[in-house]
């Protein structure tokens, strides 16, 4: 299976996007944002980071990017995109998901782990994952989730929520809530399920010597789904 | 042009006589922009002139140093090619007068300082000090401080792994913010500052040059008044995002053989850059500052020698490399400019519009600049406390435990480390929180310990003490996760040296730290002096900080100090005589603030950190933590809190005082987890080597449990001490 990292300027979760991905058997390849075509892969991703330094808005001036167009027309031909934290920001700011992500609740950088719970396996990125809750490790500043009534509805119908913040017994209710997110969301789908943009980093948790290996769950699922 | 006299000098921080001595040692008055460039390298934080003579003491040297103290940073061997590159610096007169861009470009200028010599950065630590919490102050500078700290450290992608956080009303007017970074270089590829050659091209890289931080360093140097408020001007704006560009742009030109020297532009900007260069390599150089780009309109060469805007670099080329190495930082959208070029002649020259501005031999910008044999005074050891037994008849053990674990420098310090980015790099395998921070060197077996300390308190009482014990703290933090200690770095804070009690303060802790990094065999690599930590006559107490790294060969046999088993043995390893004076049980419980801190025995230090490392080899440890502020029971209670688990203490034997043996900091300890099976091994082995300890309790339930004498669930005592700092922060 081939994978692409995209690095823009400012992203820093690239490499650990990359060690993650090649321990689970992917063939990653990197690719600079001022390229305009992404080498052949099965799936994209956005990794983590401080895009152009996030300035304007995070995620946006990446949003317009050189390589963006080609990200976009292998999202909308069906290609696996996964978005993680400021990838997640990226993906909202090109409109390949809806919604916004604004400055967390409390006003503070959050790093640390969260309990997330899995509301939607008929896709290919939690297919085979047999928890329900994982545990995953979020830092970010930006990442309280907000969308309007009318997308709310629209997500919640088409099953579009993917992970939400909830405590180890799978409870997402808002003392869960580490940044104020509607719906105590942390990642969504597009309408396809083709698209995944997420705040919790799994390439963070993919040693028992690190936080914790839930995130070998997500990524030994995604190639298996492949 | 303005005409430069005396006063003008004067206003530059200059004292008269070392303004008579450049006009001596130039044979003339100096012009506006010479002059600004020996007030930046004469002033006291560049030129280290009250404390040169005394940091030639520092033990400097070791089997595992590659670079000692004089470069951008230290260098230490950690086996195969790998090497560390590490220091700590201050950046506390700014951090007071603008907390977030005070602190965010002390993480920016350290995090230079590591890249510089062609690491990558791979963990942040830093050590932090403010005023009382009652004070009105703080709260908001602590607020700015730890957003700074994080908001430069995040972007950068580098995982801010242990800290130290501070209270003392000492700091009211002085916050100190002190910045490290370790990384990680291959030991075959280090860059250093000194140029070699003539005609090599200077390249000017990175941000553009603006008015900001004009006079930082003379700032630095200076001590605080009622106009403070109006330096804020000179304090540099940071911009991560351009730093994160210029790190990777310059370890992409560092994968090449192009570059002959590079040195970041910090204090002092493109003046003490370029002479740094020059100096080391014995050479000249000649800089056209109309090449130097420029942020704003009009700037003047007095301007742009003196501006530290951030995020900048020196590099020397060689020859022809110029258009490869222009790729690069094209590629990473930054500046890149030739500006001058290497020469002969031994002076700094530079042209403005086609007129030499400016023309001083380089010697008399550094090696003759002034060095002071300051006067100083002995701190006499003050005499010891003798409690009466009535002090503690009406004292519980309780209530005591209660107090001292929301003392505001034992309480939790998680509300600050969850806005750092401590997990990034995805090597980080012992968080903040802990002993020290651990990371693994990516791709290997092996991991780096670090850690970073500081006891104002005990330097305070006894400086030559104090200065003996951080040193050794820093050794024992190492041991306490299994890593063997190899260098340390030092940012010594100080008050002002023109005093002799802050001079003789300064003396007398480089002293103890000298013996103690001699003995324990744990050199200073590198590191910096923030004097002047003074406001309206008010000093703050002697704080040097003392960055520690350790190595691991096996990062799976790394410890941690959470508890592991029911049924397990406590041991504390090292004696306890129940040492009160400047404890924090003395100050809490018993208000008393005299006496001296508590003894440094560097024989059984020595002794205990290296047994507890033969029983971490031989596997028998199952958890480990040291003991330091708050004693015995505040760090069994930390233990416990962490894992959850309770521990049952046996009785104390004989007449021994219960308050002082749980919370006297006698210095030297350890408390190891044992499991029953090897009690008995442990015991033998830590008998044949003479080593005192004495058996604790047992892990057991979730209460700390003393017969008759204490019965607290660890939920009692874990909610004071999560919520101390955060119910601070929100009031």
């Amino acid at each position: 299976m081939k994978s692409s990292v995209i690095i823009f300027p400012g992203s820093n979760c690239d490499r650990d996007m990359d060690v993650a991905l090649k321990k689970f058997g992917f063939d990653n390849q990197m690719v600079w944002h001022n390229d305009v075509k992404i080498p052949k892969s099965d799936l994209i991703v956005l990794p983590g980071g401080f895009s152009y330094g996030d300035y304007l808005r995070c995620g946006s001036i990446a949003g317009k990017s050189r390589i963006i167009k080609s990200v976009i027309d292998f999202a909308n031909s069906g290609g696996l995109v996964l978005g993680i934290c400021n990838g997640f920001q990226i993906l909202t700011e090109t409109g390949l998901l809806p919604g916004i992500l604004q400055q967390n609740k409390y006003l503070n950088f959050i790093c640390k782990n969260v309990f997330i719970k899995i509301k939607n396996k008929e896709n290919k990125y939690f297919k085979k994952i047999k928890k329900e809750v994982l545990e995953l490790h979020i830092a970010h500043n930006e990442g309280n989730y907000f969308c309007s009534k009318d997308e709310l509805k629209s997500i919640e119908d088409n099953g579009q929520i993917a992970v939400t913040y909830c405590d180890h017994k799978g409870n997402d209710d808002e003392k869960n809530n580490p940044n104020g997110a509607l719906k105590n969301i942390a990642g969504i789908f597009n309408k396809d399920k083709n698209i995944l943009g997420m705040m919790p980093h799994p390439e963070r948790m993919i040693d028992p010597f690190l936080s914790g290996e839930d995130g070998s769950l997500f990524f030994k699922n995604l190639i298996e789904s492949l | 042009m303005v005409e430069v006299n005396e006063k003008i000098a004067i206003e530059h921080g200059l004292k008269s006589d070392e303004y008579k001595k450049i006009c001596d040692l130039l044979k003339r008055t100096p012009n506006i922009t010479e002059l600004g460039i020996f007030s930046a390298m004469w002033n006291e934080h560049c030129s280290y002139k009250s404390s040169r003579r005394h940091l030639k003491k520092l033990h400097t040297k070791g089997d595992q140093v590659i670079q000692g103290p004089g470069e951008n940073a230290g260098v230490v061997d950690i086996d195969d090619d790998d090497a560390i590159v590490f220091k700590i610096e201050s950046h506390n007169h700014p951090s007071f007068i603008e907390p977030y861009q005070g602190a965010a470009t002390g993480v920016g200028g350290i995090m230079r300082d590591v890249f510089t010599m062609g690491a990558r950065p791979i963990a942040n630590l830093n050590s932090i000090h403010f005023g009382s919490p009652e004070h009105e102050k703080t709260r908001n500078l602590l607020r700015g401080v730890v957003k700074g700290i994080g908001g430069y450290g995040n972007c950068m992608g580098v995982p801010t792994i242990a800290g130290q956080t501070c209270f003392d009303e000492s700091y009211n007017g002085n916050i100190l913010v002190n910045a490290m970074t370790l990384g990680l270089v291959n030991k075959n590829k280090i860059f250093y500052s000194k140029a070699a050659g003539i005609n090599k091209p200077v390249i000017y890289v990175g941000s553009k040059t603006g008015r900001d931080g004009i006079h930082g360093a003379s700032m630095a140097s200076a001590i605080f008044d009622e106009k403070i408020e109006e330096k804020k001007p000179t304090v540099q704006v940071g911009d991560p995002f351009t730093e994160k560009l210029l790190l990777e742009a310059c370890l992409e030109l560092m994968a090449g053989k192009s570059i002959i020297s590079i040195q970041d532009m910090g204090a002092a900007g493109l003046t003490s850059s370029s002479i740094e260069m020059a100096s080391k390599g014995d050479l000249g150089i000649e800089i056209d500052l109309t090449k130097v780009p420029c942020r704003e309109e009009n700037m003047t060469p007095y301007e742009i020698m003196l501006s530290e805007s951030q995020e900048r670099m020196l590099i020397v080329l060689e020859e022809g490399k110029e258009n490869e190495a222009k790729k690069i930082f094209d590629k990473w959208n930054l500046d890149f400019a030739v500006i001058g070029k290497t020469t002969n002649s031994k002076n700094i020259e530079l042209f403005f519009k086609n007129k030499k501005v400016a023309e001083i031999p380089i010697d008399f910008l550094a090696e003759n600049a002034p060095m002071y044999d300051r006067k100083w005074i002995k701190t006499k050891l003050p005499k010891e406390n003798k409690f009466s037994k009535d002090r503690f008849k009406s004292l519980k053990l309780n209530d005591c435990l209660k107090k001292v674990l929301i003392d505001p420098n034992i309480a939790d310090k998680e509300w600050i480390w969850d806005q750092y980015d401590h997990t990034v790099m995805g090597d980080t395998i012992q968080k903040p929180g802990g002993n020290a921070g651990v990371v693994r060197v990516h791709g290997t077996n092996k991991a780096v310990a670090a850690a970073v300390d500081s006891s104002a308190t005990y330097c305070h009482a006894h400086p030559q003490t104090g200065g003996k014990q951080v040193v050794c703290e820093s050794w024992r933090n190492m041991i306490s996760v299994g890593a063997k200690p190899i260098a340390i770095t030092n940012c010594l804070n100080f008050g002002n040296p023109e005093k002799e009690k802050n001079m003789g303060e300064f003396v007398e802790c480089v002293e103890g730290i000298t013996e103690a990094s001699k003995y324990l065999n744990y050199p200073v690599v590198s590191g910096n002096v923030s004097f002047y930590n003074e406001t309206k006559d008010k000093g703050i107490k002697p704080t040097p900080s003392i960055g520690g790294i350790g190595l691991l060969s096996n990062y799976k046999e790394m410890m941690t100090m959470e508890l592991k088993n029911e049924g397990n043995y406590l041991i504390v390893i090292g004696k306890t005589e129940g040492h009160l004076d400047q404890s924090v049980f003395a100050r809490n419980i018993l208000s008393e603030f005299n006496g001296p801190p508590p003894e440094v025995n560097l024989f059984n230090e020595k002794q205990n950190g290296m047994s507890v490392l033969n029983l971490k080899n031989k596997n028998l440890i199952e958890t480990c933590h040291d003991v330091s502020l708050g004693g015995i029971l505040t760090a069994i209670s930390k233990m416990s809190i962490k894992s959850g688990k309770g521990v049952k203490l046996f009785p104390l034997e004989g007449l021994v005082n219960k308050f002082e043996y749980f919370f006297g900091e006698d210095q030297g300890r350890y408390i190891i987890e044992i499991k029953p099976e090897n009690l008995e091994n442990v015991e033998n082995m830590l008998k044949k080597d003479s080593i005192h300890f004495d058996k604790l309790g047992l892990v057991e339930g979730n209460k700390i449990i003393l017969e008759n004498d204490l019965k607290l669930p660890i939920d009692d005592i874990k909610e004071g001490y999560k919520k101390w700092l955060k119910e601070y922060m929100v009031n």
